[in-house]
This record gives structure tokens, C-alpha cells and sequence, in this order.
């Protein structure tokens, strides 16, 4: 009942916020409608999903759902705010859990496994790699391919796929989708030089204003490795970090927070740290999986894997695993939208959870 | 609907677990294994502030400082706070204008970023850091920073003293990186013989710097800082008097001056013509006058006293005498008839003395500089049949030379020393091909040939004949303050060196009452001094160069060696004066009063006026500006050449710019010269060629 009132209420308002800019100024009060609308699109998802009429398994049901999470992605990128757009990604685990079939999964660890390969391996030799493999497969199959000609036309059309992919989706992708320090961003991380970065004549102009930029990026990448490697075992001491309280780290009280901990609390104040948040999701999943509702079990579900992703991508951004996305640290980050959104998201699931009992589906 | 996927609630929290161990994995590997990062932060974070102890001071023997540390201002700017100034009122005071202002600020912006002080002028003069110090609250952003200097009270021994400067990029490779950039370090002289004693300890303190490298605090409130250790004084032999009178008395004079205590080793004044003020080396124009100096062909910059060789002349005939009576070649009572040549070998050498009975003993031989008289001593020193051939000999002779600390470095406290030259056999080898005999040398008897002395040596050879035998290596400091077991250093000075061990104290006698004669009835009788036995030498040596590809007979050079009083040597000195002349001439006089004022403390009334004569008296050689001018021409030339600049070179090329060469004496036409085509000859470089005989 309550998730049904929710949902009417979501429609119109969250079109609505969304046609705004990325922040809103109410008086001195900032308002990032990118950042609470995580909590309306999780309710839609959850909604959606729930209907009786979705049958998942079908194809229609699942552009819907992709749909629903993935417009509010695109308006965000539209505002330029693409971490945020990413954490709409993470609603796909919610609706793996409710039958998305694996092999979405698969694809889409594949793609992301060749375009890293693409990234870091000289385009030439991959070609041949895949071509190699191509072959492989088909040598090895050859006798079901005897019986079963569709097979062959397959993995051909896999092969034509993964190397177009290659060839011509990344680079496309870094140039023309991609902004500038997004792939200077995503470089840094590798350790490589841009090979993407003097193909574009239209954005030179713009490689001379980004170049300092992306100094910068390496800079608080670097500095935030150095924070967090400097305390060591057990750490310097609550706010004794010299990183840290002389500014060394940008941007430390939002997407560096964790640089904070790190260098004040050590390994041993990282890993407890890490393990509440742990303990927070396995709860949270776990209180997913009582629900007789599907709607709070998706909801729930849905809380789990943004949490998951803001936290993941955030503290792999610090050490160096992730390219630098902005991306806030839950109920540590400063930021109020923040705060508030993963507070009222947290509240609502409990609030189902404490009516688990009265819903019948 | 979803029952059936309650299997991938599994999957999903074991994705939640793998990305979490991934992250605890690279935590592992970033605060635990990496040791670097810790490393990285510190330098990030903390600041080693070198905090630069006071210098050592260097006393003479009386405990007057000669060289002292005082404080001197820089002005330093931090750019960011030195917004909306005065320029123009700035620029009235600096005396400089608008534009180099500017220039300098983005200097200092450059060098230390906007945040940091810089420095915008260095060293200010004592009239302008009273200026700026009225009125630096007008100027925020600015102020005036202390800054410890090296100061020579005395305006005197700038060539013993040495002086500090930055270390270059050698010195620091050098030290193992124990010195760094912007550090200073003695550069010359006692300064640089004595650094890690009058060094003292850095200090370090510990700050914390922000983002911007601004300081703000100390770290862990000091509790690694170390404290700054003063560097510990030297006591030296020095008389600040006697070498301020010595360099008084080498003014507008290439030349050198050694006076040395016999008994102990310790020098009491050395000086080196031309002189400079060692306070033109520390102040705001150290520079520039380093730069001029550097350019001067008459090498102010050059100690002579350690580095400057000379043919010995005649001084060497003492001791060419007690090599051959330690040797046993020749007794005190050996004497030869002379009649104003030698012939004893093809060529004759000439004698000035041609009255019978001059060289009749050792001791008239010496009183009257018998040239004569010598070389049969060399040749019989040579000749030694206990040795069988001239080799053997030659070789001996060599020995007894190294012992008389000639012919090698002596091993003064003061870096980069000369040695001088000893011929040995492998010398004359290389230039008669193996085929010599003692009559090739001949003139080493009296002190020509290849042989070449320092006046540190020369002086040090008057030691030990005042010692009768022995000798301590000279040196400047007797002490050190605070010296403990591990000041090596000075353990070398107190050690007693014999030269000569088989000469009985009564033969000495009679080669010191030879010299004793040199002033009563010989050359020297101008060195007399009422009450005080001066044992003494003259000696003059022939001189030509090449010179625009001609010989120039040169004037010869002065030289005088003494030691006083006889009974009881307190000092013993040797003078060089180039182009002075005779002995007599120029370099006795100057050893004269400088053994006046230190024997009686005092110079008579008739010695001041000669003191004030002899400072007056230029004896610059004549040939200098030429040489100055060639210098200079070719450097412009070569600048030209590298940097197509030709504003150096214009002056060079109008009519009559060059100084026309003083009329020098035609060379003897007889005299057979190599022609050498270096139109340019390192400083003092003079080619010595075929020197005669002189007293």
C-alpha cells in the first residue's frame, strides 16, 4: 500500500526534478535532485518489478526495467553528473536477483574484460588474439558445427562483434562520447599515455585548457595513495594525519574522505571501517531476503547495490583502483543531499521491513 | 515469481565479497607492504629546516680575531603579500628601476613560488639596510632577514684566511650529499683546509608545510630536532702585524713573503703580491670582485707564497753546502782557488768575485756567493764515489732534497700547495737521452738548471739551518678549540722531521757563520740590525719571456732568505720579489723590517720612512698591461665567436686601443732559445731560460 501511494507520487515528481539543473538552490540550502532521485528510481524499479503483469523473463519486461533505470542515468549525464549516472547501473544486480537471465551478466563482464583488454593491449595484437581464438573454438566445436550450422554462424558473428568492438566502439566511445578528463581520468589509472587524446581535431583547442587538469587528476590520486600509505598499520592518530589536515588530498571532506580514515586509523581502522559497511550490506540483503513482498525485496535489494557501488567505486577511486569518479562516500562524505537520500532510503526499507508481516505479496 | 532465483541472492553477496577483498588486499598492499608511501608523505609534509651554526673564528698569536663571523641583511619578498606597494618609493631606495623590479619579482616567483620568501637582494650594504629598515613597514610582503657573514677585521691575509662559498655541484657529489645546495663551504685557504672544524654542527628542525609549502608549525613539537653546534675556533702562529706590515710592503709587487718560527713550525706571516682585501670576497659584491679578480692576469688571486716557483739562485748554496759535508764529499776547511770563473766542465761559469782567497773554506765560500766555489760541491755531491756513477749521486742529491721538504709538497695546512721542482734522473734522461754527466748540471750548485723552489720552501730550509738539522712541517694552527684524539689534523705539525742526522753541531756553525758574514761584510749589509746577528742569503735570478713572439729580457728576480737572532732563531724568512733586481735591492729590505718589527716589536723612526718608501715603490712588471690586453682581446674574441656578441670585441678593434710595449732590453743574440708559440702563458708562467749564475 504504501509503496503504491509512493509510486504515484514519484512520477510526476521526479520527471519534474529531473528537467532541472544538476544542483538547485532553495535559499542557502543545496539540493542535488541527481542524488535523490537514486531513492525514486529504486522505488519505480521496485514498483515495476513487483507488477503482476511483469513477466521478467521476457524481453519487453526487461527494456522496461532498463528503461526505468537507465533514463534518469541519461539525464544525469546530460547534466554532467556521469558518477552519479553510473550508480544507476548498479540497479542491475536488483534485477538479476529478480530473473534477469546470467547471461547479461556474462556479456556484460565480457565487454567490460575486452575493453579493458582493448585499453591496454596494442589493438594489432588483440585482433589476432581474437581471431586466434575465433578459430579455436571453432576447431574444437567443429563436430557440433558438423550437426548444427547456426553455431558457426555464431561465433563468426561473436568474432565480427568483439573486434568491432575494438576497433571501432572504444575509440569511438573516447572520443566522442567520453569527455576529455573522464578518459585523461580513466588513463591515470592504467598508467598510459592518451592514445586517444590527438585524434580529435574539434577538442585541440580544449587538450591545451584539460592539460593541467589532468595533472591535477594524477595529483590526487597520487597524494591520496600517499595518505593512505603513510598510516601504515595502525595509523598516526585521530586528525594527527599531516596529509590530510594540511590539505595535501583535494577534496578531502567529500570523494576523499576515506583518505581521512586511512591515514588517521591505519589498516586495522580500514578494515573495521570496511567490515561495518560489510556487516550493513549482508544485513541489508539479508532483510531483503525475508520479505514476502517482491516491491520490498527489490527496494531493499536496490538500497544493498547502490550502497555497494558508491562505496566500492569510491574507495577503489582512493587506492587507485578505479578511475576518479565524483562520487560521495555513504554517511561519511560531506553533503547533505547525500546524506539525506542514503538516510531515507535506509529508513523506508526498515519501515517496509517493520510491515513485512501485513503485505501479502 | 522470483522463488526460484533465491539462489542468486548467493551470487550477489558473493560479489559484495569479492570486491571487498579485493579492496582490503590492495589496503594490505598500500599501508602495510609498501614501506614508500610513509617515505612520501613525510616529504610531503615535513620540512628539514638546516639551521647553520656560526663558523669557527681564527685567532692570530696574540688572540686577536683575524677572522670573524658578523650579521649582514638580506631583503626577502614573499610575492603573494607584496601586492599594491610603493614600486616607484621601492625601486628609489634600491636604486634600481621599474623594470627590474619586476623582473625580480618574477624571479622570486619562479625560484620559491608566490607563497614562499624569496630573496630580492642579497647582502645589503650597511647605508642601505639603514634605509630600508626606516622604512620596510611601508612595504608588506617585504622584510629583512639576518644572514651570518664571514668578516676579516683586519682587512688582511685574504690568501691564508681563504673564503666561503656555495657548494658547487662537485663539492656536493664529493661529500657524498652530505652538503647541499645553498650551503656554504670554505672554498680556499684555512677556511677550506680546517671546514670540518670550523663548520660545527647543522642543526636540523622539523617543520610542517602545507599544500603550499608555507610552514606552519613545528613537527611533533621539536621532539626530533637537533640543535645547531657552533664551529670551534683556531689559534694560529699568525702576527696579524707582521702580515699586515708584509702585505704593506708587497703593494704594486709580484712577489711573495714567508716568515716562519723555527722552533715550532708555525708561520707568522705569509703574504703573496698582488694582494686583495678578503672582505671583497664576502660582502654584497663578491661577485663582481671575484669575477675581476679571476680576469687579472697579474693573478691576485694566486698564492705565490705556496704556488709560485722560483730558480732558488743563490739562497740554495747553503744548502747544497751541508749536503756535501753530510755526505763527507767536502770538510769545512775545503776550499778552492778561484779567479772569477769556474771551468771546471766545458762551459765556464762566471763568479763575481775575482779576488784570490775568496773561496779559500767553506766559510768565506759562502760569505761570498763563489759560484765557483758551488759547483765543484755539486759536482763532487754528483760524483760521489761511494755511489759509483753521477746516477747514483743524482739520485742521493734527490733524497737529501726531499728531506730539506724541496722539490715535493711540503704539506702547509692550506689546500692546493706547489712542489716545486727537483730534477731527478729520470728528467735529465728524457732530455740528453741517458747520455749526462755532472757538468750538465753544474748550475744546480747554485741554484739554477731545472731547479725550482716555493718560497714556503725556501723558508723552511732556513729553518733548518737555524735548527741545526731539523725542521717542523710549517703550518698556521697551533690549535684547535676543544681538540680531542680524534683532531688529527694537527698530530702531523708536532712531529719533529731530521734532514740531517751526520753533521755535528760545530760544522753547522761554521756554514751559519758564513751566512752571518753575508751581513756583516757581504751583500746584506743593508739588513743589519743593531743588537741582533742576522744570518742571511742573498740571491738573484736571470728572468726572460716570450712575449708576442719575442724574448724580453726581464728584470731579475729579488730573493732573500734569513733567519734571527743567530743564538736563539725566532724567525726565519724568505722574500721573493719578481723583477726586484739584485737580492740586496728590493726583497732584503722587505725582510728586513718585517724582522725589525718582530724581533723589537717595533720599527725605528728611520724604518717607518723606508717602510712607507717601499710601499710606495712600484714594481709591477712592465709587460703586464700588455698581457692584460691580449687576455682580454682573446676572451672577447671567443665570446664573439660563441655568441656572435660583438660588444665586448668593439673596443679592442679601434686604432691605437692597444698599449704599446715598454722598450725592453734586445735578448742576447748568443743565447740559445727554443721559440715557443704560445703567444698566451698561464700567469707566472714565465719561460726561465738559461739562467746565469749571481750572487
Amino acid at each position: 500500500m504504501i509503496g503504491i501511494l509512493l509510486l504515484l507520487l514519484v512520477f510526476p515528481f521526479h520527471t519534474e526534478v529531473k528537467g532541472t539543473n544538476s544542483i538547485i538552490r532553495l535559499g542557502v540550502i543545496q539540493i542535488q535532485p541527481a542524488d535523490i532521485c537514486k531513492l525514486f528510481v529504486n522505488l519505480a524499479l521496485a514498483k515495476y518489478l513487483s507488477r503482476i503483469e511483469t513477466n521478467f523473463s521476457q524481453p519487453r519486461s526487461q527494456l522496461i526495467a532498463a528503461a526505468i533505470t537507465l533514463v534518469p542515468a541519461l539525464i544525469s549525464i546530460a547534466q554532467s553528473e556521469t558518477g552519479l549516472a553510473l550508480v544507476y547501473f548498479s540497479f542491475f544486480l536488483v534485477m538479476f536477483r529478480e530473473g534477469l537471465p546470467p547471461s547479461y551478466l556474462v556479456i556484460g563482464f565480457s565487454l567490460a574484460v575486452l575493453v579493458v583488454a582493448t585499453l591496454l593491449v596494442d589493438k594489432n595484437i588483440l585482433a589476432i588474439v581474437l581471431t586466434g581464438i575465433a578459430f579455436l573454438s571453432i576447431y574444437l566445436l567443429r563436430r557440433q558445427i558438423k550437426r548444427q550450422r547456426g553455431l558457426l554462424a555464431t561465433i563468426v558473428i561473436i568474432w565480427i562483434t568483439c573486434v568491432s568492438v575494438q576497433r571501432f566502439a572504444v575509440p569511438f566511445i573516447f572520443t566522442k562520447v567520453l569527455q576529455k578528463h573522464q578518459v585523461e581520468r580513466i588513463f591515470n589509472l592504467i598508467g598510459r599515455e592518451n592514445p586517444y587524446a590527438n585524434q580529435n581535431t574539434v577538442e585541440s583547442t580544449e587538450v591545451e585548457t584539460e592539460k593541467p587538469k589532468k595533472v591535477d587528476d594524477n595529483y590526487n590520486v597520487k597524494q591520496s595513495k600517499i595518505a593512505i600509505g603513510s598510516g601504515g598499520v595502525l595509523g598516526v592518530g585521530f586528525l594527527k594525519g599531516t596529509q590530510t589536515r594540511f590539505d595535501f588530498v583535494p577534496e578531502q571532506r567529500t570523494d576523499f574522505i576515506f583518505c581521512t580514515i586511512g591515514e588517521g586509523f591505519g589498516f586495522i581502522g580500514s578494515i573495521t571501517f570496511l567490515g561495518i559497511y560489510f556487516f550493513l550490506l549482508m544485513r541489508i540483503v539479508m532483510i531483503a531476503e525475508r520479505q514476502r513482498s517482491v516491491f520490498s525485496r527489490c527496494y531493499a535489494y536496490g538500497v544493498a547495490s547502490v550502497l555497494f557501488f558508491h562505496i566500492a567505486i569510491n574507495i577503489c577511486m582512493t587506492i587507485g583502483l578505479a578511475p576518479v569518479i565524483g562520487i560521495p562516500l555513504p554517511f561519511i562524505s560531506y553533503g547533505g543531499t547525500s546524506l539525506l537520500t542514503f538516510t531515507v532510503m535506509l529508513f523506508i526499507m526498515i519501515r517496509l521491513d517493520a510491515d513485512r508481516q501485513m503485505v501479502l505479496r | 515469481m522470483a522463488l526460484f532465483n533465491q539462489s542468486r541472492s548467493f551470487i550477489i553477496r558473493l560479489i559484495f565479497g569479492v570486491v571487498f577483498v579485493i579492496i582490503v588486499l590492495q589496503l594490505f598492499n598500500l599501508q602495510v607492504i609498501s614501506g614508500k608511501y610513509r617515505q612520501l608523505a613525510m616529504n610531503n609534509a615535513v620540512f628539514p629546516k638546516v639551521k647553520y651554526p656560526d663558523r669557527g673564528i681564527i685567532y692570530d698569536r696574540k688572540n686577536r680575531a683575524i677572522l670573524n663571523n658578523t650579521i649582514m641583511y638580506d631583503l626577502v619578498v614573499t610575492p603573494n603579500e607584496a601586492k599594491k606597494i610603493d614600486t616607484q618609493g621601492l625601486c628609489e631606495l634600491l636604486e634600481i628601476d621599474t623594470a627590474e623590479f619586476k623582473r625580480r619579482m618574477l624571479d622570486a616567483r619562479f625560484k620559491n613560488g608566490p607563497f614562499r620568501p624569496s630573496i630580492f637582494e642579497d647582502l645589503l650594504p650597511p647605508a642601505l639596510h639603514a634605509r630600508l629598515d626606516e622604512n620596510i613597514y611601508k612595504f608588506p610582503g617585504f622584510a629583512l632577514v639576518e644572514r651570518p657573514v664571514r668578516v676579516y677585521p683586519y682587512n688582511a691575509a685574504a690568501h691564508i684566511m681563504g673564503y666561503i662559498g656555495e657548494a658547487d655541484s662537485g663539492i656536493i657529489k664529493r661529500s657524498k650529499n652530505f652538503y647541499r645546495l645553498g650551503d656554504y663551504v670554505g672554498r680556499n685557504g684555512l677556511e677550506a683546509y680546517y671546514e670540518n672544524v670550523l663548520m660545527g654542527q647543522r642543526g636540523v628542525q622539523y617543520m610542517i608545510k602545507d599544500n603550499k609549502n608555507r610552514l606552519v608549525g613545528s613537527y611533533e613539537k621539536g621532539a626530533f630536532d637537533t640543535a645547531a653546534i657552533a664551529g670551534r675556533n683556531l689559534q694560529t702562529y699568525i702576527d696579524i702585524d707582521i702580515q699586515q706590515l708584509a702585505e704593506r710592503l708587497l703593494k704594486n709587487k709580484v712577489g711573495a713573503v714567508v716568515a716562519i718560527e723555527p722552533k715550532t713550525g708555525g708561520i707568522l706571516a705569509m703574504a703573496s703580491g698582488p694582494n686583495y682585501n678578503p672582505n671583497d670576497l664576502t660582502g654584497p659584491e663578491k661577485q663582481k670582485n671575484y669575477g675581476k679578480m679571476a680576469l687579472d692576469v697579474a693573478a691576485p688571486l694566486f698564492n705565490r707564497a705556496i704556488k709560485g716557483q722560483y730558480p732558488a739562485g743563490s739562497t740554495y748554496k747553503p744548502i747544497g753546502a751541508l749536503v756535501a759535508l753530510d755526505e763527507g764529499v767536502i770538510t769545512p776547511s775545503f776550499g778552492i782557488g778561484c779567479a772569477g770563473a769556474y771551468h771546471g766542465c766545458t762551459r765556464p761559469v762566471r763568479c763575481t768575485e775575482k779576488f784570490a782567497g775568496h773561496a779559500a773554506n767553506l766559510r768565506t765560500a759562502i760569505a761570498w756567493s763563489c759560484n765557483s766555489f758551488f759547483c765543484d760541491v755539486l759536482r763532487r755531491t754528483i760524483d760521489n764515489p761511494d755511489y759509483r756513477n753521477p746516477r747514483g749521486g743524482l739520485t742521493k742529491w734527490k733524497e737529501y732534497m726531499g728531506k730539506f721538504g724541496l722539490g715535493r709538497r711540503l704539506g702547509v695546512d692550506l689546500p692546493s700547495e706547489d712542489g716545486g721542482n727537483m730534477p731527478d734522473t729520470t728528467q735529465y734522461d728524457k732530455e740528453y737521452r741517458g747520455s749526462w754527466n755532472s757538468c750538465t748540471m753544474v748550475t744546480l750548485g747554485i741554484g739554477q738548471d731545472k731547479m725550482t723552489v716555493t718560497p714556503l720552501q725556501m723558508a723552511n730550509s732556513m729553518c733548518i739551518i737555524a735548527n741545526k738539522g731539523y725542521y717542523y712541517v710549517p703550518h698556521f694552527v697551533r690549535s684547535i678549540e676543544g681538540e680531542t684524539k680524534e683532531d688529527t689534523t694537527l698530530k702531523r705539525y708536532r712531529q719533529k722531521h731530521e734532514a740531517l742526522t751526520h753533521i755535528p753541531d760545530d760544522v753547522f756553525e761554521v756554514v751559519i757563520s758564513g751566512m752571518q758574514d753575508v751581513v756583516n761584510i757581504g751583500t746584506a749589509k743593508a739588513a743589519q740590525l743593531p743588537g741582533i746577528n742576522i744570518c742571511a742569503k742573498t740571491g738573484t735570478a736571470e728572468n726572460k719571456m716570450v712575449l708576442d713572439g719575442r724574448v724580453i729580457q726581464l728584470k731579475d728576480n729579488s730573493m732573500f732568505v734569513a733567519f734571527a737572532p743567530r743564538e736563539n732563531p725566532r724567525i726565519a724568512i724568505a722574500v721573493v720579489i719578481q723583477n726586484g733586481g739584485f737580492g740586496a735591492a728590493s726583497a732584503l729590505p722587505i725582510a728586513s723590517l718585517i724582522m725589525e718589527k718582530y724581533l723589537t716589536d717595533s720599527l725605528r723612526a728611520v724604518s717607518v720612512k723606508k717602510a712607507e718608501e717601499i710601499e710606495n715603490t712600484n714594481l709591477m712588471p712592465s709587460y703586464l698591461p700588455r698581457m692584460q690586453y691580449k687576455a682580454d682581446s682573446t676572451r672577447a674574441t671567443e665570446w664573439f665567436k660563441i655568441t656572435g656578441d660583438s660588444s665586448y670585441i668593439k673596443k679592442y678593434l679601434r686604432k691605437g686601443a692597444s698599449p704599446v710595449m715598454p722598450p725592453m732590453p734586445k735578448p742576447k743574440p748568443k743565447t740559445n732559445i727554443t721559440k715557443v708559440n704560445a703567444i698566451l702563458l698561464p700567469d707566472d708562467q714565465f719561460l726561465v731560460i738559461n739562467h746565469k749564475k749571481q750572487p
